[in-house]
């Protein structure tokens, strides 16, 4: 995972710097112009939230289980990027939804439960910092439980029919806007893979070195 | 199986005859939901209440205090130092948190019996028009909220700035089980009250509780264990 990382990062510098010009070139959507174009750094950002809160849940289970420390620095960098995505979701949504809908902000499910979700991460990095002693265990008993909510945020919107896009727009997108979307999801999960190498190899030599300072005061 | 609930029912009877001689967590959690129902008479009450305002006052008054109580009945434990005599028990874990869910839910309810007729009254809100259903959002409720509650409140027992930190951690991951209850009141407080729609929340609430209970069972032996 070491040598990939320049390797990753690199993708995903490439494709930020060239997405631009992609998104461009898409067409534009009938009614809602040019804003419609925010799409492209909304969506990926908000799915890899989704996604990342359930990967931090299923790694914190595993770290219950087995109680091995990897597990636990993996759950901890997810939950970090859980909060980072879900941030930039949180700050593109409302950008697109003033010009579209007219509003900032409205409380329909799919908006709720994101924004619940986004906060179960943010308490969770809350119980991390302040909980003291013992607080990787209880932040991974919260984490399943954030993990719990998750299919009924993406269930939510299905069921309950708002004013946000069903969630099946996206397979049914035209070629034009499906190209530059997808291309912007890989620069983002390219992202989100190297920040969480990153963050996790922190985690590893910050261990390392707690490990030799043990040893040097023996 | 018998020995799992014999464990249930000695943990909960010892909360139980702790509370019903001290009376210590009932009399404060019941005046602070007092003071919370006159907060909320003031904001808002003017005539009469606002639209469907009492079914909102009514759940945000169980879940203030509930996070007070949960927080004082583990309070109790850790300052006794009895936590860690109720884990070395040779018992299973999830019996004794079953045992201690009984016991908060036992409290909540009797504040529930105290402050419903008076939100009700306060409120002129009809919550008694359908004594069914109503108890069913309040039971179904209450277990999502307190399943939760008693597991997080266990597991901040021993963590720094615990105080802070459960309704922090609570909220957030009750409030599923909030909306489901408090649209379910104010579907049956409706002036054309929607019963199927009350029914709908309820079914709601019951699976939340489902997922929520069993999630709990399975974290508090790893979180518990030291």
């Amino acid at each position: 995972m070491r040598k990939a990382f320049p390797l990753l990062l690199g993708a995903a510098g490439l494709i930020f710097l060239t997405a631009p010009v992609v998104i461009a070139r898409a067409p534009f959507e009938s009614t809602m112009g040019l804003v419609q174009k925010i799409f492209y750094f909304h969506m990926p950002p908000a799915m890899l939230m989704l996604l990342s809160a359930f990967f931090c849940g299923v790694m914190s289970a595993i770290y219950l289980v087995k109680r091995r420390a990897q597990y636990d620095w993996i759950a901890h960098a997810a939950a970090e990027l859980t909060v980072v995505f879900g941030a930039i979701a949180m700050v593109t949504g409302p950008l697109w939804a003033r010009k579209a809908w007219g509003v900032w902000w409205v409380w329909d499910p799919r908006l709720t439960m994101s924004l619940l979700m986004w906060m179960i991460f943010v308490s969770y990095l809350l119980l991390r910092r302040y909980g003291g002693y013992g607080s990787e265990t209880l932040a991974a008993g919260l984490a399943v439980f954030g993990m719990a909510t998750s299919p009924f945020v993406y269930i939510s919107v299905n069921i309950w029919r708002t004013i946000h896009p069903l969630t099946t727009v996206v397979p049914t997108l035209p070629v034009d806007f499906a190209v530059p979307l997808w291309y912007a999801f890989a620069g983002f999960l390219l992202l989100y893979i190297s920040l969480l190498t990153l963050r996790v190899r922190l985690e590893e030599q910050r261990a390392a070195v707690d490990l030799l300072y043990l040893e040097s005061e023996e | 199986m018998s020995a799992f609930w014999r464990v249930v029912w000695i943990v909960a009877r010892k909360d139980l005859a702790i509370e019903a001689r001290s009376r210590e967590l009932i009399n404060t959690t019941v005046f602070f939901a007092l003071s919370c129902v006159i907060i909320f008479a003031v904001s808002f009450v003017r005539e009469r209440a606002l639209g469907d305002a009492a079914a909102g006052i009514l759940w945000v008054v169980i879940a203030f205090s509930g996070t007070l109580a949960l927080g004082r009945t583990f309070e109790r434990e850790r300052y006794a130092d009895t936590l860690r005599a109720l884990l070395l028990a040779p018992s299973a874990r999830p019996a004794i948190y079953v045992g201690k869910l009984i016991g908060i839910l036992g409290l909540l309810f009797t504040t529930e019996i105290i402050v419903v007729p008076l939100v009700a009254l306060l409120f002129q809100a009809r919550l008694f028009a359908y004594p069914v259903l109503m108890s069913a959002l309040l039971i179904f409720g209450t277990i999502g909220f307190s399943c939760v509650g008693t597991l997080f409140a266990a597991m901040l027992a021993r963590a720094r700035s615990r105080d802070v930190l459960l309704p922090i951690l609570l909220y957030p991951v009750t409030i599923p089980v909030m909306i489901a209850s408090v649209r379910g009141t104010g579907a049956l407080l409706d002036a054309a009250p929607q019963l199927d729609m009350a029914r709908l929340w309820i079914m709601l609430l019951v699976s939340f509780d489902v997922v929520f209970l069993t999630l709990s069972l399975w974290t508090f032996e790893p979180v518990m264990t030291e």
